[in-house]
């Protein structure tokens, strides 16, 4: 594809466009970058480069009982978001994808609800809602309202791999016999795994990314990590939050990595 | 499934009739199987979102003596500070997506006409910071542009200013930073539909003589339009809800909606004010998205989330 992509306009005279585009991508990179260097700093002050090298951020990041004990809530909450929100998805993307249901587009539109509804409106309607029946400030709550954040991403991601599948397959094993489920389990599914897993990868970082509902629903003991940095950060800049987002950032570089090399293997 | 081949049924109808009603009710078995599979994800979504997001619908509709009024929407229209934080917050909103079109544009063109391979991996580029927490940015942002921050230091040590530059803590740093967040929403829809565009198309243009800006210009830039659209759209969209940036780049001094909502629940506890402004917002939303799938009769598509 990429040989016969190319007009006859020779790389020279793009060269504006080349620039421009590397500008543009230096503004979108250079954040984490220098974010990632300075949290190796042996100082307080913001300096870059830093002048002296340091783990003192990390040491307090990992020292830090509160740090650690929310970092621990956000890590159960995003496991078990993407534990409850990856069967679900299936089965909705499953279901949306045979397509035979009348209301097809209103079912759509509610599970994509949370992806179209701004999220300051969701935080306070969960917020609201959980106030009346005892969630807030509960695991239980987080991961509702997280599963419900990451539920269209796992549908979509499924479904994008349901519309590369020939589902005649599964037609093929029920007319041999199997039962339904039993078709899904051990022919439709071992195909869609990698769908599955990427959806599941992408419900746990959503969740452990996700800022705005966990402001309104989480704390005391249940604070999770980006709530806790968004308080440190209203207050001061603490060099710790430079040591934790490289943790972050790492951790989103892995999943992702994760989620492209299981797309390639499909 | 099938009710025996015979031509006549015990009953003595024809064969199909009966076969008719069997399949009919292999339909509805199965209809219900797929209702039971969607039912838990549409339970949750209608129990946590739709539900509150009606209740709070309903409390807007009364004032603080539980009389049914519209006082807490004329309230927008009365007060001043309600004024200014719609100004503010569309201000930013246009600002931001004028930005990210200027930026985003030439990017998502760049990476379209690179081969394949080149381009998977500007991707990186766009998609790394796309899946990096927002609040992380914001915090990157913040380390940059404060008063004490990277930017002034560096000017400052380089002799060009002798005062720190305000930066962040006011609309620029919040413009800034959400032009960052942004971004990847814009090129994202936009590459994807650029991609699509036939370079025979291109082709066919420049044999017949015309320049290669004619060709982008008369061409490209046309069959880009559509795409571009949905990337302004989701952009305006997710603008105009928009809190984490804001709260903490904007010093107090830009209140965007968003932040409005916050403060009238979470500090006045004024639930009927801050529904009555989460309904508005989510109107205007809806209004956005219908109009733009009014005029181009496609649904705004592209990556959301992620706020």
């Amino acid at each position: 594809m990429s040989t016969e992509n190319s007009l006859p306009i020779s790389h020279r005279q793009r060269l504006w466009l080349y620039l421009l585009g590397g500008l543009v991508m230096l503004f979108l990179i250079a954040p984490s970058v220098i974010i990632v260097i300075m949290s190796f700093s042996g100082s307080t002050l913001l300096q870059f480069p830093p002048e002296q090298w340091s783990l003192r951020w990390y040491q307090s990041y990992f020292g830090s009982v509160e740090w650690r004990d929310a970092t621990i809530v956000s890590v159960k909450v995003a496991v078990m978001t993407a534990i409850v929100a990856t069967p679900l998805g299936t089965a909705a993307a499953y279901a949306i994808n045979a397509g035979t249901l009348r209301l097809t587009g209103a079912i759509n539109a509610l599970l994509t609800a949370s992806l179209i509804i701004p999220v300051i409106l969701i935080g306070i309607g969960t917020f609201f809602l959980y106030a009346r029946i005892g969630l807030n400030n509960t695991l239980t709550g987080l991961v509702i309202a997280h599963t419900v954040q990451a539920l269209p991403l796992v549908v979509l991601t499924v479904l994008s791999g349901l519309r590369s599948y020939d589902m005649n397959q599964e037609m093929v094993a029920r007319s041999l016999g199997a039962g339904r489920f039993a078709a899904f389990f051990q022919v439709t599914m071992p195909q869609l795994r990698f769908s599955i897993v990427s959806g599941a990868l992408f419900a746990f970082i959503t969740s452990f990314d996700e800022v705005v509902v966990s402001l309104f629903i989480s704390g005391g003991e249940t604070t999770t990590l980006t709530r806790r940095m968004f308080n440190a950060l209203r207050d001061q800049i603490d060099p710790t939050i430079a040591a934790i987002s490289t943790c972050l950032i790492v951790l989103s570089i892995v999943l992702l990595s994760a989620a492209q090399l299981l797309g390639r293997g499909r | 499934m099938s009710v025996g081949s015979a031509s006549l049924d015990h009953a003595g109808r024809p064969d199909g009739v009966l076969n008719a009603d069997a399949l009919r009710a292999d339909a509805r078995r199965q209809a219900l199987g797929l209702l039971a599979l969607l039912s838990p994800g549409l339970f949750l979504v209608f129990s946590i979102i739709i539900v509150p997001i009606g209740w709070l619908f309903w409390l807007s509709l009364f004032d603080e003596t539980g009389q049914l009024s519209l006082a807490n929407y004329a309230r927008f229209f009365e007060q001043a500070s309600y004024i200014k934080t719609f100004a503010t917050t569309f201000k930013v909103a246009f600002v931001v997506t004028g930005a990210c079109v200027l930026f985003g544009y030439p990017l998502a063109y760049m990476l379209s006409q690179l081969p394949r391979r080149a381009a998977s991996i500007c991707l990186i580029f766009v998609i790394l910071p796309f899946w990096t927490s927002v609040l992380v940015r914001t915090y990157a942002w913040l380390v940059i542009l404060q008063r004490k921050g990277l930017i002034n230091n560096w000017l400052i040590d380089l002799g060009v200013i002798g005062q720190p530059l305000p930066l962040a803590n006011n609309f620029a740093g919040v413009v800034i930073g959400m032009t960052h967040i942004m971004l990847p929403f814009l090129v994202l829809p936009l590459y994807a539909s650029m991609k699509t565009i036939d370079v025979d198309c291109l082709r066919a243009g420049m044999n017949l003589g015309a320049s290669p800006a004619a060709t982008f210009r008369q061409i490209f830039f046309p069959l880009s339009l559509p795409g571009l659209a949905s990337g302004v759209v989701i952009v305006f969209v997710l603008c105009l809800g928009f809190f984490v940036t804001p709260a903490l780049m904007g010093g107090g001094k830009v209140i965007m909606w968003a932040m409005r909502m916050e403060q009238a629940t979470s500090l006045y506890s004024n639930w009927g004010a801050g529904a009555a402004l989460g309904v508005v917002l989510l109107a205007v939303t809806l209004a956005l998205l219908g109009l733009f799938q009014w005029l181009l009769g496609a649904r705004a598509t592209g990556v959301w989330s992620r706020r």
